[in-house]
């Protein structure tokens, strides 16, 4: 399966002018000898992550977004180009509910079909985050068949959560696609900004627990001083990061991942089986198996 | 006999980090430079006041970097007490970088309005000195076509040790997130002349004025302090990790009764779409 990872730099708001830069990338990729069966681009992708007030100005509705981007990829990559899957993110407007949204689309030469949308579950909100003031939250976490197998996305936040990659994995995902959209904060010594390092552990960990391929597409530039940290990558089931861009700067990183590697590292290290197993027990133990601790047991 | 366990014990506190990657963040600072002004702004200019002191030297590098020093405008606005050093000073920063640079003394501008005001103290003829050097920067920004920068960094943004809508008012600052010793060390990385790094800062507006001097106590200190105060740490706790009670209680009052120096003009809410209350924007939509 080859994937290519779109690093974009929005021009904040100005969607024409977006979706003219990724057409251009859309028609790099088709542009090489290799098919690409799978095309990433970031959180926020189309309009810039910090929107406030404007995200009802620049909301699309999934449908006619898709119609965009099944236009824009025959348009620049070309017929011959297609199958091809896309998955983007974008501020979703739903009947009048907005959310924080990625759409994973399917794009045939004459036809294409929404495979799924996630809608980003966890809205930060602190801090310099102000997402759940503008946003509703997503209700579901589902995992969702393509022709690569199944797949999860999570946005950004929704992957800083352990449960998150946990369940995606136990309801049979075997590649996670995190579009992010991450202002980079903390200077402290290593030649890395510290939440840099802090997303590429937590990726690395759930890839390596769970035996799954991560797609992670961050989106880059500056927004009024607060700069986007790309560092989009590629992580392979074993915790190899077997590509990655640098945190600044637009980029399109490519690999070609082998989805049995995933059979290999789940015989190598069970620990998804060893959890599908136990899970019930963890959830429901107040239920199923009263249990006496030592400590109240004691004897005199 | 029981032999005894070796005891490792675990640092009651960390240090409150100030050290910064210089390298990264330099890197960092240019691409903003860059972002802000030629990406979104379409400038490739920029102006800035050279002081001669090492936040508008620091200031001057990356913007250097960032756009080549063809593209940095470098204004001197001596007053006629500035001390000669500062000017001194400034030209070593223009001699190491080779950007532009023009002196536009501001003593007339300034006593054509002080002889009104024969009165005003030292605080006063500051103020006065901060807004017509912003007022002369705004004026060569419109003139060549370049952005002011500006120089304020993280210590005196939250001590409030600035003038309010001047030192403050350019609309990009690529050091404001950086304390003053933060600001030291870029400015080593950066090759900013040591004599400027090393020497006592000050903001020049009477004879042998010290920041330090006028601030009571030291930005190191003061830095230390405001990184806990920031980090949501009482002053019961910077106490016992051992700053003295008075500078912890010095600095927290500067920067408690300094908040409104640091947000716009407040304005009275009448409607459901007032501005920055209801109507909210980005900067950069």
């Amino acid at each position: 399966m080859k994937v290519a990872i779109i690093q974009s730099k929005p021009r904040k708001g100005d969607v024409d002018s977006n979706l003219t830069d990724l057409g251009a990338a859309f028609a790099q990729i088709a542009g090489t000898s290799e098919t690409y069966d799978l095309v990433v681009a970031p959180e926020a992708a189309l309009t810039g992550y910090f929107l406030e007030g404007a995200v009802y100005e620049r909301a699309f509705e999934a449908e006619t977004l898709a119609q965009i981007l099944a236009d824009l990829w025959r348009e620049n990559a070309g017929t011959a180009r297609a199958p091809v899957d896309i998955v983007l993110g974008f501020y979703e407007n739903a009947a009048g509910t907005y959310y924080n949204s990625a759409l994973y689309l399917h794009v045939e030469p004459d036809a294409h079909r929404i495979v799924h949308v996630h809608r980003k579950m966890f809205l930060p909100t602190y801090g310099v985050f102000d997402e759940e003031r503008f946003l509703s939250r997503g209700r579901r976490l589902q995992a969702f068949d393509t022709r690569f197998g199944r797949m999860a996305i999570l946005i950004c936040e929704d992957a800083w959560h352990a449960i998150m990659p946990m369940l995606a994995a136990i309801k049979g995902a075997r590649v996670l696609i995190v579009p992010s959209a991450s202002p980079g904060r903390g200077l402290a010594e290593g030649g890395e900004l510290e939440s840099v390092l802090h997303w590429r552990n937590v990726l690395r960990s759930y890839a390596v627990e769970h035996g799954v391929f991560v797609l992670y597409a961050g989106l880059a530039g500056f927004e009024g001083g607060k700069g986007m940290t790309g560092s989009s990558s590629v992580i392979d089931p074993f915790g190899d990061t077997i590509v990655a861009a640098p945190a600044l700067g637009t980029h399109l990183i490519s690999a070609s991942i082998e989805l049995s590697d995933i059979d290999v590292a789940r015989a190598r290290l069970p620990l998804l089986g060893d959890l599908s197993a136990v899970l019930p027990d963890l959830l429901l133990d107040a239920e199923l198996m009263p249990y006496v601790s030592p400590a109240s047991a004691l004897k005199s | 006999m029981t032999t005894l366990l070796p005891v490792i014990e675990a640092p009651r506190y960390r240090p409150p980090v100030l050290e910064i990657d210089a390298s990264l963040t330099a890197e960092w600072l240019v691409a903003f430079l860059q972002d802000e002004l030629v990406g979104r702004r379409g400038i490739r200019n920029a102006v800035l006041g050279l002081s001669g002191g090492v936040d508008s030297a620091v200031v001057a590098f990356l913007a250097a970097r960032a756009l080549g020093p063809e593209h940095v405008h470098c204004i001197r606005m001596p007053y006629k007490t500035s001390s000669p050093d500062s000017l001194a000073d400034a030209q070593a920063v223009i001699d190491a970088l080779g950007c532009d640079v023009r002196t536009i003394e501001i003593t007339a501008a300034v006593d054509g309005y002080l002889q009104f005001e024969p009165d005003a103290d030292a605080r006063r003829r500051g103020n006065v000195m901060a807004r017509t050097r912003m007022l002369v920067l705004f004026d060569q920004s419109s003139k060549l076509t370049a952005l002011p920068i500006g120089t304020g960094n993280k210590t005196e943004r939250l001590l409030g040790y600035f003038t309010w809508h001047a030192d403050d008012s350019p609309p990009v600052n690529p050091i404001g997130d950086l304390f003053k010793t933060q600001v030291w060390q870029l400015a080593r990385y950066l090759g900013v002349p040591a004599r400027i790094v090393d020497k006592a800062p000050s903001a020049d507006l009477e004879a042998n004025q010290t920041d330090e001097g006028d601030l009571g106590i030291t930005y190191l200190q003061a830095d230390r302090i405001l990184e806990l105060i920031l980090s949501g740490r009482a002053d019961e706790h910077i106490v016992a990790r051992g700053f003295a009670p008075s500078d912890v209680a010095l600095v927290r009052r500067r920067v408690e009764g300094t908040h409104w120096k640091r947000h716009l003009p407040t304005t009275a809410m009448l409607s459901n779409t007032a501005i920055n209350e209801f109507y909210l924007r980005p900067v950069d939509y």
